[in-house]
């Protein structure tokens, strides 16, 4: 973790990092930018079975409520209790201390749904305008 | 074909783009919603002095006797013993007792009101009054052309009293008339926020030049509706079009301290049947169990799942690191248990019932 360059990303605005097997997940910079003072996350167990682009966590900001969708599919092994406490690590270090859950992927060819950094990037520009 | 709406524009417009705030539409006007963050903003004003661009409210100047004019028939509140220079909270009510709006009437002189109204409600207010005062009255919407800035916080004394030299004789709900810039402006120690502060009304044109004059003060740092709405939220102000509308009463509102009884106005012969009764429905506030907030619309349960009403206004407050709320409950299914349950269909959490305000060390009355 720490080099979002590396990471791949959806277009709800997560972020996946891929370590050894497993899939690291939070939210990336314009998502904690647009959400504003994050003050609540529900995360989900460890064992749950997600799907790609399936609901995850569940996020409140102080003016409004939003989910967060997994960029790919598996089984949640940990998540990051801290934030239960300290949401707002998400907003201060969303690609580091503000991660949201670790899962075992089932299907690794799902990577080919998800934007490299670079494109990304490109899928912001295009949201400014 | 969809139509924009139109988006009014306030002075200081310019001023909060330069700031990069982030705009939304409020009410048919661009307003800033946050600067650098809620939070940041809301402690701006708890802690030291935050500045509010709130020039999309709306002022009218009313000349005329009180009772020969219809005011005293119009508001709820006492009026009569009202001194020149001081201010007073009211609402006018339709004939059914529900609220056309939720006011401040500030006395200029034996004959002269200010009334300062909500954005939303311009028109309607404006209609409402010219239907119901006399042709002795003579009123103007002054809106256009005044501006208003809040300055909020327990330091805005300080901050203000610099600029506005005389402001720090005014008491709470005072209001004096000040030169700023050879214009003779309103200046009120009023506010919605619980703080000490001051609202000031002065010409659109010097609008612009007194909010860059107030953020010069390093104690000062501007605030939007974000901030402002948790801000009254912990206080358990109202707000027109959640907590008070058309259809809900003062008495449902818990705000019968602004009703006079004894004294004539509109409204009153449906208000009288509520009276004496418990109501029907009451405004409650609550308090949830984790940092998971109450939504405006979401419903409201009893521990046994009998809904009961409806969340009018909610946010996470700072001040208790929880979330809370303000609901429209049906009286008989609140009576028996403080706790109850928020939430949509699908999900419920656990509240339990407060007395405001939620924020019990507000600096607005030192």
């Amino acid at each position: 973790m720490g080099n979002e360059e590396e990471y791949l990303y959806t277009k709800e605005h997560e972020w996946v990092c891929l370590d050894d097997n497993i899939a690291i997940i939070g939210i990336a910079e314009y998502a904690q930018n647009a959400l504003g003072d994050i003050t609540y996350i529900e995360l989900p167990q460890g064992g749950d079975e997600v799907e790609q682009f399936g609901p995850l966590a569940s996020l409140e900001s102080v003016k409004a409520a939003s989910d967060i969708f997994s960029p790919l599919s598996g089984k949640v092994i940990e998540v990051n209790g801290e934030l239960e406490s300290k949401p707002e690590l998400m907003n201060k270090f969303c690609y580091e201390k503000g991660w949201v859950a670790k899962i075992e992927p089932s299907d690794l060819n799902e990577k080919g749904n998800l934007m490299t950094f670079e494109e990304y990037e490109k899928f912001l520009e295009g949201l400014d305008t | 074909m969809e139509v924009p709406a139109l988006l009014y524009k306030t002075p200081l417009y310019q001023n909060h783009i330069a700031q990069n705030a982030r705009m939304v539409n409020f009410c048919g006007w661009q307003m800033p919603v946050q600067y650098d963050g809620i939070i940041a903003e809301y402690l701006a004003c708890r802690k030291k002095a935050a500045v509010f661009d709130i020039c999309h409210m709306g002022e009218f100047l009313l000349t005329g006797d009180l009772e020969t004019s219809g005011l005293n028939r119009v508001m709820t509140c006492t009026l009569d013993n009202m001194k020149i220079k001081t201010c007073r909270y009211g609402l006018m009510l339709n004939e059914q007792g529900g609220v056309i709006d939720d006011l401040i009437v500030f006395r200029l002189s034996e004959k002269e009101y200010w009334l300062v109204v909500n954005a939303a409600n311009i028109d309607k207010d404006f209609a409402h009054l010219k239907k119901y005062l006399s042709l002795e009255a003579d009123i103007k919407d002054k809106s256009t052309q005044t501006g208003k800035i809040d300055l909020q916080g327990p330091v805005s004394r300080e901050v203000l009293e610099i600029i506005i030299p005389g402001i720090e004789k005014l008491k709470y709900y005072q209001f004096d008339l000040f030169d700023i810039e050879g214009e003779s402006c309103i200046v009120s120690r009023t506010g919605y926020t619980g703080e000490l502060g001051y609202e000031i009304f002065l010409p659109s044109e010097k609008t612009k030049k007194m909010w860059e004059k107030l953020l010069e003060n390093d104690n000062v740092k501007s605030a939007g509706l974000g901030a402002r709405d948790v801000l009254r939220i912990e206080m358990g102000y109202s707000l027109y079009g959640h907590e008070i509308n058309d259809e809900i009463s003062p008495i449902e509102s818990g705000l019968e301290k602004f009703v006079d009884f004894s004294k004539e106005f509109v409204g009153k012969e449906a208000l009288r049947v509520q009276t004496g009764k418990t109501p029907r429905r009451k405004i409650i506030y609550l308090v949830s169990d984790t940092r998971r907030a109450p939504r405006q619309g979401q419903k409201v349960f009893t521990q046994e799942n009998k809904e009961i009403g409806y969340i009018t206004s909610g946010t996470f407050s700072p001040e208790f690191q929880k979330g809370i709320g303000i609901a429209l409950v049906s009286c008989a299914g609140i009576e028996e248990s403080d706790k109850m349950l928020f939430g949509d269909s699908k999900k419920y959490f656990a509240a339990t019932k407060y007395q405001k305000p939620f924020y019990k060390k507000g600096s607005y009355k030192i």
